[in-house]
C-alpha cells in the first residue's frame, strides 16, 4: 500500500480468515485432494498442473514484491548507480545517521505527521457519519442514486482530483472567477501553504469519504434490529438509540479500521503530495515519500532514499503491531489474532 | 423505524443535498465547458454551466495534436493488454490456490504478505532499472500484474463454487487446465467482470510509474498530460497573467480532463452493479 489512489478500496487486507479453508480432513476437494499422499513424488504428479498455474503469478511476487523488498540492503551500503548491488560497499548504520542528520528528513517526517493528525482527526469520522446518514434514508431509491454519486470519486485518479480542484477552487478556478466578479479579493486556496492541511483532508474527503462509507453500512446493517424496537419500547430516544446501540454496533469494524490508518499513517498520500508540491512549494508539501523520491531518484542519493522508505516501512509495522497489541487489551479482535480462535 | 423530526429531516435532505452537489457539479463544469465556443467562455470568465453555442473544436484540436492523441493510445494499450495479463496471472493463481495443493499455504503467506508492507519506491526503481524497463511500455503494465485484493477475492469465489462440479468433472477425466477452463471460468463471469474492472481502472488512472520510469514523452500515458498541461500549466499561468484572465485554451484543458474522465464514467454503471455483491463479500466476510 504506497498510496491511497489504487483502484482498490482500502478494505482491511482481508486475511482469508481459517474458516474458509477447505478443511484438511473435511475432503471438501474430492477424493483427489482429500487425503495426504504418501510422497512428494505423488503430491507433484497429483498436482503438477496446478504448481504450473502458480507461476506467472509467483514470478510476479518475485520480481515486483521479494526481490525489491531484499533490494533494501542498498540503505546499509554506499550504492552508486555503477555498481551492482553486491558489489556496493558495507557501511553499516551509516546512511541511517546521515538521513537523521538531514534537516530535510526531519521537516519532511514532521509535515508527515502533521497531515496524518489532520486526515486522521478531519477526515476517519466522515465515513461512520456519512453511514449514519445513509443508513437512516428512508427512501431506497433517493438512496441507492445517493450512494452511486458518493462512491464515483473514488475511482478517479488523483491527477483528475487535483484538476479538478484547481479548476474549482484555484486562483483563475471557478469560485475565484465568480468572487472577483462580486467584487471581492480572490483567495488562492492551492497554492496557500499555510491552508494546506485543510485542502488535503478536502481532497481525500472528496475522493473517498463516499467509498469508506461501504464497509460502515454493512456493519450497520448486521446490528439486530430488534434491539431498537426494545430500546424504543424502554423509551430510548433517538440519539440515546445511536449512542447505545448503533455505535456500539460498528465498534469492531471501527477498531479495525483505526488499526490499519495507525499503521499507514506514514503513508499520507504520496500522488497527492507529489501532484502539489510545485503549487505550495518543498517545505510544505515535502512528505516522507516525495522525500525518498527527490533524494533517491532524483538526487541520486539512493542509499539515503531507501533508508528512507526502510524507516518509514519499519516504523509502520511496529505501529500496526502495537495498535493491534491495544485493541485486544481492550477486548476488540483487531486484525488478527495470535492464536487461531 | 419512525419519522425524523422536522428539523433533523431538513438538515439531512441539506447535508445530503450539498454532498451530491460538491461531487457532480465540477465534473458538469468541465464537460460543459470543453463543450463552450471560446467566446462563450471568455465572457462568462472562464467556465460555462450551459453551453449555448456547443462545438465539438477543442476535441478535434486535441484529437490532432500528436502528443495528446499518442498518449491516448498509450493508456488504452497499457490498460488494454495490462488488464488481460493481470487477469490471466490472477486467475490462475487464485483456481490454484483455492484447492489444497502442494506448497498452496506458503504461497498464500507469501501473496498475504504484499497486502501488509511494499518494497518502497527506490528499490522498486532499482528493480525496474536492472530488468531493462525503464523507458519501456512495459515498465507501466508488468508491476501491476498481480494485485492481493484482487487475488483474494477472486479466489474466494473459486472456493464458493460446489466441489462437485469440479470433482464430477475430474472423474470423468478432466485435466486441472482442463476444468478450469471449461468449468470453472463459465461460472465465474461476475467476478472476472469486477476484478478486470478494478484492474482496468487502476491501469487507466496509474500515474505515478510513468513520472517515475518514463522520460521519453511520446510514450506518456494521458495521465501525465493532465498533469503537465492541466495542473502544472494552470498554476504556471493564473499566477503569471493575474485571475481574472482566462487561460485562453481553457476549452481545451477540459477537453483533455474529459478524455480522462470520460473511460470512468463510462466503466462506472457497470462497476456499480457488483460493489455490494463482489466487494463486500470479498473484503469483509474474506
Amino acid at each position: 500500500m504506497t498510496t491511497r489512489s489504487t483502484a482498490q478500496p482500502e478494505a482491511p487486507p482481508a486475511a482469508p480468515a481459517p474458516a474458509n479453508e477447505p478443511h484438511p480432513g473435511s475432503d471438501s476437494s474430492g477424493a483427489s485432494r482429500g487425503r495426504p499422499p504418501r510422497s512428494l513424488r505423488s503430491r507433484l504428479r497429483r498436482d503438477w498442473q496446478m504448481l504450473v498455474l502458480m507461476i506467472p503469478g509467483a514470478l510476479a511476487l518475485l520480481l515486483f514484491f521479494y526481490i525489491p523488498i531484499f533490494g533494501n540492503v542498498i540503505a546499509f551500503q554506499d550504492y552508486q548507480p555503477y555498481y551492482t548491488i553486491s558489489e556496493a560497499p558495507f557501511v553499516g548504520l551509516t546512511k541511517f545517521v546521515e538521513l537523521f542528520q538531514d534537516d530535510r528528513f526531519g521537516l519532511a517526517l514532521r509535515n508527515t505527521l502533521i497531515y496524518a493528525a489532520f486526515q486522521l482527526v478531519l477526515f476517519f469520522p466522515l465515513p461512520i457519519l456519512l453511514a449514519l446518514i445513509v443508513d437512516s434514508m428512508m427512501s431506497q431509491r433517493l438512496r441507492k442514486a445517493f450512494q452511486s454519486i458518493v462512491y464515483l470519486p473514488h475511482f478517479l485518479s488523483w491527477v483528475l482530483v487535483i484538476a479538478l480542484f484547481q479548476q474549482m477552487l484555484g486562483g483563475a478556478g471557478l469560485i475565484n472567477q465568480a468572487m472577483v466578479r462580486s467584487g471581492l479579493d480572490p483567495i488562492p486556496f492551492m497554492t496557500n501553504s499555510d491552508s494546506f492541511a485543510l485542502l488535503i483532508v478536502a481532497e481525500v474527503a472528496w475522493k473517498d469519504a463516499g467509498w469508506g462509507m461501504i464497509i460502515f453500512l454493512a456493519a450497520l446493517a448486521s446490528i439486530d434490529q430488534s434491539l431498537y424496537e426494545s430500546a424504543a419500547s424502554d423509551g430510548a430516544g433517538r440519539f440515546r438509540r445511536t449512542w447505545h446501540i448503533t455505535l456500539p454496533g460498528m465498534r469492531p469494524v471501527i477498531v479495525l479500521l483505526l488499526i490499519l490508518n495507525l499503521g499507514s499513517i506514514l503513508t499520507v498520500g504520496f500522488e497527492q503530495f507529489i501532484l502539489q508540491r510545485d503549487a505550495v512549494g518543498a517545505d510544505t508539501a515535502e512528505v516522507l515519500d516525495t522525500y525518498s523520491y527527490y533524494t533517491g531518484v532524483i538526487g541520486g542519493d539512493w542509499s539515503i532514499g531507501a533508508a528512507a522508505g526502510l524507516a518509514k516501512g519499519i516504523v509502520g509495522t511496529i505501529l500496526i503491531l502495537l495498535a493491534n497489541k491495544v485493541a485486544h487489551l481492550l477486548g476488540e479482535d483487531g486484525i488478527y489474532r495470535g492464536r487461531p480462535q | 423505524m419512525e419519522k425524523p423530526s422536522a428539523p433533523l429531516a431538513i438538515a439531512k435532505t441539506v447535508v445530503i443535498a450539498t454532498i451530491s452537489l460538491a461531487v457532480i457539479v465540477p465534473m458538469l463544469v468541465v464537460v460543459s465547458t470543453s463543450f463552450a465556443s471560446g467566446e462563450q467562455i471568455r465572457d462568462a470568465g472562464g467556465y460555462v454551466l450551459f453551453p449555448t453555442d456547443p462545438t465539438l473544436e477543442a476535441y478535434r484540436t486535441i484529437f490532432s495534436s500528436p502528443l495528446v492523441f499518442r498518449s491516448l493510445g498509450v493508456s488504452v494499450f497499457v490498460t488494454a493488454v495490462g488488464t488481460l495479463l493481470a487477469l490471466f496471472v490472477t486467475i490462475c493463481m487464485a483456481y490454484a490456490l483455492s484447492r489444497p495443493v502442494l506448497g498452496g499455504k506458503f504461497m498464500l503467506m507469501a501473496i498475504i504478505l504484499t497486502l501488509f508492507f511494499s518494497p518502497g519506491l527506490i528499490p522498486m526503481f532499482l528493480m525496474i532499472k536492472q530488468l531493462g524497463l525503464l523507458n519501456s511500455i512495459w515498465s507501466l503494465i508488468l508491476p501491476g500484474a498481480f494485485a492481493g485484493f484482487n487475488f483474494i477475492v477472486m479466489r474466494s469465489f473459486f472456493m464458493g463454487i460446489p466441489t462437485e462440479l469440479t470433482e464430477a468433472a475430474r472423474i470423468d477425466g478432466a485435466s486441472d487446465f482442463r476444468i478450469l477452463r471449461t468449468v470453472v471460468l463459465p461460472l465465474s463471469k461476475a467476478v472476472i467482470a469486477v476484478i478486470g474492472l478494478f484492474y482496468a481502472v487502476g491501469f487507466w488512472n496509474s500515474f505515478f510509474n510513468a513520472m517515475l520510469y518514463i522520460n521519453d514523452q511520446t510514450l506518456w500515458p494521458v495521465q501525465m498530460i493532465l498533469r503537465s498541461y492541466v495542473i502544472q500549466g494552470t498554476s504556471l499561468t493564473a499566477d503569471q497573467l493575474g485571475v481574472q484572465q482566462a487561460p485562453p485554451p481553457q476549452s481545451i484543458k477540459m477537453a483533455v480532463v474529459v478524455v480522462a474522465l470520460a473511460p470512468i464514467v463510462l466503466v462506472y454503471p457497470f462497476l456499480q452493479k457488483y460493489f455490494s455483491k463482489g466487494v463486500i463479500t470479498g473484503a469483509i466476510k474474506g
